[in-house]
């Protein structure tokens, strides 16, 4: 086997792995990293076939800016919500399959009449003509798929504008300034600043010990709620306290 | 698969790559226990310290004796981590840190063991987008630890992350287009080479300018260390990483600084290429000179993330972002149209003196009316708010309506300021009739 032959079985059979993986992940961050391991492959198989410019515009473009926006979203929108798995559109499951088949077949026999009766110049001489890879992109662009190119640049630029559009929000007051906010916490009379801290005395002063007020008696704040709903703040042992307080008053 | 060499690269025996690949990697890791070693000095000289000094001459190994002990030390993994990916994100980090450098230059053609071969892992027609794609997929190590902790503050510093990434690294990218018009190339040693009589740090200055901020927030360096922010975020996205794990990410934050120095040195500032004052020995481009021009160049740039994250407070994130997105990518697109059309001028139109003066003169002008026009309208807003402040002080104030911000005692009333009181307020402390038991309760 050549070296193109070695690239070409251990990127496609990782590309087909990510998509697989991508199919069959339960979780949706899992199936964004198949697909981003995916891509990095097929853009090692542009590589190999003379397509740098391509391969690492690939990795750029789709690794690295919209599978991390995908992921983006997916952090933000839930990172414990354990995906659905109900199908929401009945009797789709036939109709999927019927029409993937379809286009694997289009796909087939549209790839395979082109690998036939295409005449093909060669990379080497493809890439050549206009001194080099980059060159020759940068030519056919700008020249022969200038329209092409522009109008799939203001579609974007239009879907952009319309997402903003949708997002947007209508501000009706002027946003609160750091002033406002401030004088807005202290006037809801809830306590402003830090809760209190943990108790620390001798033996104890993990987060789980309370703090003791002047009274003796235990701030109930210096405890964080779950322990206290889990049941693990610690005991004060009011035998000493009384001790330190008689302690005292003598 | 076609030619697979580029210029003088790809040519190198089997053995010969093996001793670049290796030596890029010690380099690297010596780099990155000198860089912590150095970091701390210059930021304890910056702030009247001594820093470390005990181990070794001036305390060199200390670095490297810390990185020893994190090594030994314990791992403690989360319960809620997903595993196999809170696994493999430190490995990514790591590796993308190292596998950039495959395509910086470090000098010109050398002789090693008697082959002739350059200073320079290898080249292809786009290794500056080779760089840039890696990087984005080291992202991806910070990203996804921040998820598979399975904690909050490491999710916000991952999503932290994740876009700050995707803004600073579109600045980033079109900083080099610029470089690229003017190099004619994307290879990196072609880029060196082009520079030969000027840097382009210095007739690209606005593309430097902006390159040298978007590095700053692609290596999460302070002032841009949003995802660590350990005022808010505790330790960001490592926040649940010990150990070994978390030495990767120690580490692939000193390379990703050296490797995004190192690009900058390659696309800015000449690469290896001998500065002024050293160029006028005619030694200074032979044999392994332009290595230590190379590492000297690279070692200010280390030196001023250094000055940087000793001088800067940390940026509030929607700073950050504005920052990035209203100010560096507008400016930078503005810029490669000047750039472009100065380069069409020069190139492929041939214009008269006269042609040229009459251009420069409408332009000048035009600049002049936008500017006069933005000028008019930031003195009336200015006026504006000077007239509202006015009015503002010239009212009554009373600094304790409401209750804030601690609710005044019966009778009490505030101690007047010299400026209300020229502003006719007369403000007057009476407490005559706040007795001792009313201040009890």
């Amino acid at each position: 086997m050549s070296g193109e032959d070695w690239v070409f079985w251990i990127s496609g059979t990782f590309a087909v792995i990510g998509a697989l993986g991508l199919v069959l992940s339960r979780k949706a961050v899992h199936s964004a990293l198949w697909v981003a391991f995916t891509m990095i492959n097929l853009a090692v198989l542009y590589i190999a076939n003379a397509a740098p410019f391509l391969g690492m515009v690939q990795v750029i473009v789709y690794t690295g800016a919209v599978m991390m926006l995908f992921l983006f979203v997916l952090m933000v929108v839930g990172v414990d919500s354990s995906d659905s798995l109900i199908e929401t559109l009945k009797g789709q499951r036939i109709p999927a399959i019927v029409l993937g088949l379809g286009l694997a077949v289009l796909l087939v026999v549209g790839v395979g009449n082109g690998l036939v009766n295409a005449e093909t110049v060669g990379l080497v001489e493809a890439n050549s003509v206009d001194g080099g890879n980059v060159e020759g992109i940068a030519r056919l662009i700008f020249t022969d798929y200038l329209i092409a190119f522009e109008a799939t640049s203001a579609l974007l630029i239009t879907a952009a504008l319309g997402a903003m559009m949708l997002a947007h929000r209508e501000r009706w007051i002027p946003r609160a300034t750091q002033e406002e906010l401030s004088k807005a916490r202290f006037r809801s009379g809830v306590h402003p600043g830090n809760l209190p801290t943990p108790g620390v005395y001798a033996r104890h002063n993990a987060v789980d010990t309370p703090a003791l007020l002047p009274d003796g008696s235990i701030s109930e704040e210096s405890i964080p709620r779950p322990l206290q709903a889990r049941g693990d703040a610690r005991a004060v042992d009011h035998h000493e306290v009384n001790e330190i307080k008689e302690v005292d008053s003598q | 698969m076609t030619d697979p060499t580029f210029g003088p690269f790809g040519l190198d025996p089997w053995w010969l790559v093996l001793v670049k690949v290796l030596g890029i990697f010690v380099m690297l890791v010596l780099l990155t226990l000198f860089t912590i070693w150095w970091e701390r000095r210059v930021v304890a000289r910056m702030q009247h310290r001594v820093g470390p000094n005990r181990v070794g001459p001036f305390g060199l190994l200390q670095s490297l004796m810390d990185g020893i002990k994190l090594a030994l030390k314990e791992e403690i993994i989360p319960k809620g981590a997903h595993l196999a990916v809170y696994w493999i994100a430190p490995v990514i980090s790591a590796t993308t840190a190292f596998i950039a450098f495959a395509v910086i230059p470090f000098g010109p053609t050398v002789s090693i063991f008697g082959v002739e071969t350059p200073l320079q892992l290898t080249d292809f027609p786009v290794s500056v987008l080779y760089v840039l794609a890696i990087a984005s997929i080291g992202i991806y190590g910070i990203v996804l630890a921040g998820w598979a902790s399975g904690s909050t503050y490491p999710l916000l510093g991952g999503l932290r992350s994740s876009a700050q990434m995707i803004s600073y690294e579109i600045a980033m990218g079109l900083s080099f287009v610029a470089v690229f018009l003017y190099a004619g190339s994307m290879s990196t040693s072609a880029i060196v080479i082009a520079q030969e009589p000027i840097w382009y740090a210095v007739i690209l200055l606005p593309s430097f300018l902006i390159y040298v901020t978007a590095m700053v927030g692609e290596t999460n360096r302070a002032p841009f260390d949003l995802p660590e922010a350990e005022g808010e975020l505790v330790g960001g996205f490592h926040t649940e990483y010990s150990s070994l794990k978390f030495a990767l990410f120690f580490l692939a934050e000193y390379i990703n600084m050296v490797t995004v120095s190192a690009l900058a040195t390659t696309l800015f500032l000449g690469g290896y290429i001998a500065p002024w004052p050293l160029s006028l020995w005619d030694g200074a481009m032979t044999g392994w000179w332009p290595m230590l021009w190379w590492l000297i160049k690279v070692q200010v740039f280390i030196f001023m993330f250094i000055w940087l994250r000793a001088t800067l407070p940390r940026m509030r994130y929607d700073q950050f972002m504005r920052f990035g997105w209203k100010v560096l990518i507008p400016v930078s697109i503005v810029w490669i149209l000047i750039v472009a059309t100065a380069r069409v001028l020069r190139d492929d139109v041939v214009l008269t003196n006269r042609e040229l003066l009459i251009g420069g003169a409408a332009t000048i002008a035009i600049l002049l009316i936008v500017s006069w026009a933005f000028q008019s309208r930031s003195d009336r807003r200015a006026a504006a708010r000077a007239a509202r402040e006015e009015a503002e002080a010239n009212l009554a104030f009373d600094p304790m309506a409401g209750g804030y911000p601690v609710p005044p005692l019966p009778g009490q009333q505030a101690v007047g300021t010299s400026r209300r009181a020229r502003a006719g307020v007369t403000i007057v402390q009476d407490r005559s009739d706040v007795t001792q038991e009313a201040i009890d309760g």
